[in-house]
């Protein structure tokens, strides 16, 4: 048994720290959230670069890394350096197209040259039909990852013969983005397909099978990120507990916020384990890596939310602001809870899946 | 990061599993998996085959009659042992005294009580508590004053598990008022037999006798069985409670109460099906299981940064908090699932051999009984409120 991360991830984590800690500290990150384009194309040029994006990928399908702690340890630093990018959407649409046989564009894709995101969310389904040699797609999808930036759009589609992956990659006809920011500082948008062409990737079994398995790759991304964001709310709030005087004394020596701070460590390590887990049992059989990915979303959904709302209240006045960097973590490790289906999805997701009669379902589609 | 067992592990699971299925008795594994009551006589039964095997001081070092096993291969050991329903081996000499003794012992103290610890000469009980000190335990006033070779013990301890089988028991005593209280404590070692020594039983919530009030009157202790220096009993006491904190989370005790919890919310009826088909009690079983897995993990990364030389620390405390809580959960789970047959309190039927009618399910009657004693788990061995004290002072330094 061994927990340590290996010397060629720990140089990866090094130099992704150190990337982004001299490109993107608080506020280079507050003139990216408030410039037009939403992010950097820059800074995701300069991560492709230092093979950040290929980490994501096996070799066989693009790129040079690609096993569950590789993501991991990617996602820990994105966490810790609250980065803004299409992280996500790269990971989902990639992981897709490499296991369908389409490492061209996951090679395009580590490289920068195109931009991937993964359109999974949405308040119907999406309807697809056969037009001649092709498909077209009609319908909407919701709050789709930097949809505006992206060449290439992965989706599931309902098909006469069930859900069906589809790549969209000519908006030229039939579609039409709506871009908006969101509440931690990234972006994504809607997008309204009517008649739009699209190429079918995959149909029934294997459809699910590919798309449970890059949404396992997800949770593991989830996971880490968050529990990267949670250790550093613990050292912000470790540091304001010593340092903010009441009553002549630091607050921190007050017993019902020392208890209440043991209580989120305590929950914090039982979140790191949750998130060792998912990536340890990624390449087991199906049912113990979907049961550690729901139990690794349902704990960072129950932990993250607890640590927000607490460190924000031990705070006080200070952490409602927007100008303390504390605030912006707290917002996205909230919002990382209504990504890839919350608390509640995950912890009936977990029950389901420990019957003996479960079967494969697709997800959010 | 790698968290696979060896080969070699796998082995030695399976030796462990052979082992268990060989030598473990059914009349007392039925009787752990059911909840009844055990004797005096089953935990020496258990004691002495764990010893003729090797395997009852297994963190010992090996000089001593220890194994000699990784933290890796204690914990499987522990795991698979609570997995096929055997008893606790009873930690008070085992766990608790002989290893103050083997680090702050004279030679003459280890060669003597060492053996008679393993081979069950004596049943070991431990004096920490009193009235005026439970957290505050520094605060005991119990005293020792010194009388030519001997001590002269008068004062009161509580809460003394099983003091009614013990032989000796291993005392905090107050040598000295002077400076801080911390500094006036000997570790002393004290025959049960010795007049003066008096134990009254305690009865607990569940109606068991378990544990003791221990009273001295002018009890007359040779000075050779003081333990370490005199006045410096704490550097013990604190020893004592850190030291044998790897299986202090009790996961494979909850493995196994989780997978009885299993079956049983599998075979019960709720509103015409079964209970686990429930679902606000099948989350509430997915909840707890969730905790005890991410504490496995969290358990197996204390043992590993152990086995890489590092002391145990602080960390054990969180290990102690979660690991008493998710025990307490399984078992309040437990009781819910009894439903209407949680109820009766036929105390006999927790007795092996008991003849009365069976008042619903088999485990039913133990339900409340194992509830309500578990309350003690985060009660005893620090509390989970000091356990608190001791995260926020030591790994967060406020």
């Amino acid at each position: 048994m061994d927990f340590s991360l290996g010397e060629d991830r720990q140089m990866l984590v090094d130099s992704l720290r150190r990337l982004f800690s001299e490109t993107f500290d608080f506020k280079q990150r507050e003139s990216v959230v408030a410039s037009d384009e939403g992010w950097s194309p820059a800074l995701w040029k300069q991560l492709a670069d230092l093979g950040i994006i290929g980490a994501l990928f096996e070799e066989e399908y693009g790129g040079y890394g690609g096993s569950a702690f590789d993501i991991g340890v990617v996602f820990g630093e994105v966490g810790h350096a609250l980065a803004i990018g299409p992280f996500l959407g790269t990971l989902l649409a990639g992981r897709i197209l490499g296991a369908l046989g389409r490492s061209d564009l996951v090679a395009q894709a580590v490289t920068s040259e195109v931009v991937l995101t993964a359109a999974l969310d949405g308040p119907e389904y999406l309807s697809a039909r056969p037009v001649g040699e092709g498909w077209v797609l009609s319908g909407r999808r919701s709050v789709v990852p930097f949809v505006g930036q992206a060449d290439i759009v992965v989706t599931v589609a309902n098909t006469d013969e069930g859900a069906a992956i589809f790549i969209l990659n000519d908006f030229k006809t039939g579609v039409r983005a709506e871009e908006y920011p969101l509440v931690d500082g990234g972006m994504a948008g809607e997008l309204f397909l009517d008649g739009a062409p699209a190429t079918l990737c995959a149909t029934g079994a294997s459809a699910t099978d590919v798309m449970e398995k890059a949404t396992a790759a997800g949770l593991v991304a989830l996971a880490w990120e968050a529990v990267a964001i949670l250790d550093t709310l613990r050292d912000q709030t470790l540091d304001y507990l010593r340092t903010r005087k009441q009553f002549g004394i630091p607050i921190g020596k007050f017993q019902a916020l020392q208890h209440r701070m043991a209580a989120l460590a305590l929950e914090i390590e039982q979140a790191r384990s949750a998130a060792i887990n998912a990536a340890a049992r990624f390449d087991a059989d199906r049912c113990s890596r979907e049961r550690a990915g729901s139990a690794a979303k349902f704990t960072i959904g129950r932990v993250g939310s607890l640590v927000a709302e607490e460190v924000i209240q031990m705070h006080g006045g200070i952490g409602m602001t927007w100008e303390l960097p504390l605030s912006h973590f707290a917002k996205r490790l909230i919002l990382i809870g209504h990504q890839l289906g919350d608390e509640d999805y995950h912890l009936k997701r977990f029950v389901d899946l420990g019957r003996p009669s479960a079967e494969p379902s697709v997800a959010y589609c | 990061m790698d968290l696979s067992f060896t080969a070699e592990e796998d082995t030695f699971r399976q030796d462990v599993r052979a082992f268990l299925a060989e030598k473990l008795p059914t009349r007392i594994s039925t009787k752990v998996r059911l909840g009844q009551r055990l004797t005096k006589a089953d935990m020496e039964e258990w004691h002495a085959i764990l010893n003729a095997k090797g395997w009852l001081a297994n963190h010992w070092p090996v000089e001593w009659g220890g194994t000699g096993w990784t933290v890796t291969q204690r914990f499987i050991f522990e795991t698979e042992a609570a997995l096929a329903y055997s008893p606790r081996v009873v930690p008070f000499g085992i766990s608790m005294l002989a290893p103050v003794l083997i680090k702050y012992g004279s030679d003459a103290q280890k060669r003597h009580w060492l053996p008679r610890i393993l081979d069950g000469t004596d049943w070991w009980c431990q004096g920490y508590s009193e009235p005026g000190a439970g957290s505050d335990l520094a605060s005991l006033k119990t005293r020792a004053v010194r009388d030519g070779d001997f001590y002269i013990v008068n004062g009161q301890k509580t809460w003394t598990t099983l003091a009614q089988y013990a032989d000796m028991i291993f005392c905090l005593v107050r040598t000295s008022t002077e400076g801080r209280k911390q500094e006036g404590i000997s570790f002393l070692l004290i025959d049960m037999k010795t007049p003066g020594v008096d134990v009254r039983p305690i009865r607990l919530l569940d109606g068991d006798h378990e544990v003791n009030e221990v009273f001295f009157t002018d009890v007359r202790v040779p000075i050779e069985n003081l333990v370490g220096e005199e006045h410096m009993g704490w550097t013990c006491a604190k020893y004592l409670l850190t030291y044998e904190r790897t299986n202090i989370a009790g996961v494979g005790q909850s493995m196994a109460a989780f997978e009885r919890l299993k079956e049983v919310a599998a075979t019960q009826m709720k509103d015409g099906r079964p209970l686990e088909e429930n679902i606000h009690f099948a989350a509430r079983m997915a909840k707890v299981e969730i905790d005890l897995a991410n504490m496995t993990t969290t358990n197996l990364r204390v043992l590993a940064s152990v086995g890489a030389g590092r002391a145990p620390t602080a960390e054990s405390s969180m290990l102690k908090i979660r690991g008493t809580e998710i025990r307490q959960q399984i078992t309040d789970l437990m009781r819910r699932a009894a439903g209407i047959y949680a109820q009766p309190f036929v105390d006999e039927a927790l007795d092996e051999g008991f003849n009365g009618p069976q008042i619903g399910p088999d485990f039913a009657a133990a339900a409340a009984v194992q509830y309500f004693n578990n309350r003690k788990l985060s009660i005893f061995g620090g509390s989970n409120e000091v356990q608190r004290e001791i995260i926020s002072k030591t790994i967060l330094e406020l």
